[in-house]
């Protein structure tokens, strides 16, 4: 019978489930909140009504969805050979760090030329630290689950260390941040909003992505390995190569949205740049299952929690943080159902 | 001179002895088959309710206990999930640390900047570590219990055919990870901290996984591992007392750089010591 139903409307059943899951963690979350003394319908309607309420709560939710999805990006891209990359974090923020050392030291370029510089510099930063754990994990050294891990407080740290110290703004009293960026490194945005050139970015990553895998030999050899990696070896693919280079193109992606948040959001660099992308990157993608459409779709409702997140601080006295809660169990249920289909 | 000494060394006893608790609950989850990420949050919650347990009683013994067994309880949600659903074991691990995160957040927003007196000066807990971990080493090595729970993280098939049943095996030593992580949160906010702050761990849970692939999933070789990182975070500190012109963002990155490069200088030596059956999960036979 529901074979039958998923057979004919595959789109419903999926829409069905997705519906069903989010009512759950919801559920569940509300249930937290009360536990704890606070109002949970106090609280969603705080959320929904700041984020879905108004244009300008549309616009800031379009705002958050573009960080995500390049960091969703960087995870299902190496997650197709089941690697597993908790580093988006990490790279973002090296990503954050190499296009400001673009804007500062590069400030004289044309116009037209220091985005470009800057983009390619943070999406150059990204990859490569995200290909140095690749690396690792390609010689059987370390797992690239925990290198990924350790080199996000690595990076963070760095942020600190430069805009505390060598970077640091003169004119800016006791402030942790650099300079502010000439309007030349400030990418263009939309109208009043803040929506800003990285949407285009994302968009366009996920849109050449999946054309990528469909179409090109190469993507054909990334799905073989992802589909059975020692008859792949036994073929002559070189995994060991792919490792690095899947690693590399999701750390540049995840680089290139910090790019896009010190340019377009932050035009400086602060160490408050990221309300932790990196991480709920890495949800959106596992809940996606690293299907594009997917990843759309997990990042509105993220960048939904990820607004809500603030606005509760604001409002309820709710560390911000909580929203994690609400983040893991939705991942729970999408890795219970993942786990007992296989 | 001498006092340096003693003072670094003292430091890395009291930095080690978290590492330890947590070193020793990944040892025993692994050892049983189970990668646990979620020890980040595991800690986070034996942190907060420690805290919690002693503000409200003033009692060290309590809040210890409090902490052990929120950890144990908050374990058995990952226990769950990757036994009885078959979840991902590193996502669900990533999962439940961001559970913890939230969750501690939550439960300390009204204990944030309180004061505790904490452990006493002679803490039982660093004196309790590494007896700790020699009975963790006898129970695995000697006793039935410490056998079959190894057989299971070996080969889960094997042990079912003998007649174990290898979730109820795993059930169990993942809840007495889940205590120990428990314990090591609470070292943290009630020995080494004695307040409360948001994702006070900064990683730890992390490091320790780092440290059982370091210790060869060997329950004394973390004692060795787990000082080491003590004191490479009690140099930090004391280099930073003293004013030594390093930015203390570049000496912060020490102990995370230090688990990088000591997994790989450990390279392949590690592999053949690893659980044979690490990360899969039992399945019952075909």
């Amino acid at each position: 019978m529901s074979d039958a139903f998923a057979l004919r409307y595959p789109r419903a059943e999926a829409l069905a489930r997705f519906l069903g899951l989010l009512a759950f963690a919801l559920a569940v979350f509300a249930a937290v909140l009360l536990l704890f003394g606070k109002n949970p319908l106090r609280a969603y309607v705080d959320v929904f009504a700041s984020t879905l309420g108004t244009a300008y709560g549309w616009s800031e939710t379009i705002v958050k969805m573009i960080p995500l999805m390049l960091t969703a990006l960087a995870v299902a891209i190496p997650g197709r050979i089941w690697l597993i990359n908790v580093g988006g974090e990490g790279q973002l923020f090296i990503g954050a760090l190499a296009a400001t050392g673009a804007a500062l030291y590069l400030a004289f370029l044309p116009g037209w030329l220091l985005p470009v510089v800057m983009a390619g510099a943070g999406a150059l930063g990204g990859g490569l630290w995200a290909a140095a754990s690749g690396f690792l994990h390609a010689r059987g050294w370390v797992s690239e689950t925990i290198s990924t891990l350790l080199m996000n407080y690595v990076a963070v740290l760095l942020v600190s260390f430069v805009v505390f110290g060598p970077w640091k703004d003169p004119e800016g009293v006791n402030y942790p941040q650099t300079a502010e960026f000439v309007p030349a490194a400030i990418l263009p945005t939309l109208g009043t909003t803040r929506i800003h050139l990285g949407l285009v970015f994302a968009l366009a990553a996920l849109v050449l992505w999946a054309l990528v895998m469909r179409r090109t030999r190469w993507g054909l050899e990334v799905r073989a390995i992802g589909g059975n990696a020692e008859a792949a070896r036994r073929t002559g693919i070189p995994i060991g190569r792919y490792v690095v280079v899947l690693m590399f193109i999701g750390g540049g992606l995840a680089g290139l949205a910090g790019m896009a948040e010190v340019s377009a959001i932050q035009g400086r660099l602060r160490p408050s740049l990221s309300p932790g992308y990196g991480y709920s990157g890495f949800l959106i993608a596992w809940m996606a299952r690293g299907h594009p459409a997917g990843i759309v779709a997990a990042s509105f409702g993220l960048a939904v929690i990820t607004a809500g997140g603030d606005i509760l601080q604001m409002t309820q006295a709710i560390p911000g943080s909580v929203v994690n809660i609400l983040m893991a169990v939705m991942l729970f249920v999408v890795l219970g159902r993942q786990g007992a289909r296989r | 001179m001498a006092a340096l000494v003693r003072s670094l060394l003292s430091g890395a006893v009291l930095s080690g002895t978290p590492l330890l608790y947590a070193t020793l609950a990944e040892l025993i989850s692994e050892r049983a088959g189970v990668v646990n990420l979620g020890l980040e949050g595991v800690m986070l919650v034996g942190a907060v309710s420690g805290f919690i347990a002693a503000f409200h009683t003033g009692s060290a013994s309590v809040a210890i206990v409090v902490a052990a067994l929120a950890g144990g309880v908050f374990n058995m949600v990952f226990a769950y999930l990757v036994l009885a659903r078959r979840a991902n074991q590193l996502a669900t691990g990533l999962a439940l640390m961001f559970c913890g995160v939230g969750l501690s957040a939550l439960m300390g927003v009204r204990y944030v900047g309180s004061q505790i007196t904490g452990l006493p000066e002679h803490d039982p807990l660093v004196y309790g570590a590494v007896p700790l971990a020699g009975l963790i080493w006898w129970v695995l090595r000697s006793t039935r219990w410490g056998l079959t729970v190894r057989a299971v993280g070996e080969n889960p098939v094997a042990a079912f055919a003998a007649g174990r049943d290898p979730h109820v095996l795993q059930y169990q030593a993942l809840f007495v990870a889940g205590l120990l992580g428990g314990i090591a949160g609470a070292h943290l906010s009630l020995g080494v901290a004695r307040t409360w702050s948001e994702w006070m761990t900064a990683g730890r849970g992390f490091i320790a996984v780092a440290l059982v692939i370091f210790a060869r999933w060997h329950p004394l070789r973390a004692v060795g591992g787990a000082l080491l990182f003590g004191g490479a975070i009690s140099l930090q500190l004391s280099m930073q007392a003293r004013g030594v012109p390093i930015s203390p963002f570049i000496l912060d990155m020490l102990p995370y750089l230090l688990s990088l490069a000591v997994l790989a200088v450990g390279r392949g030596a590690h592999r053949h010591a690893a659980p044979g059956s690490l990360g899969r999960v039992f399945q019952g036979t075909p």
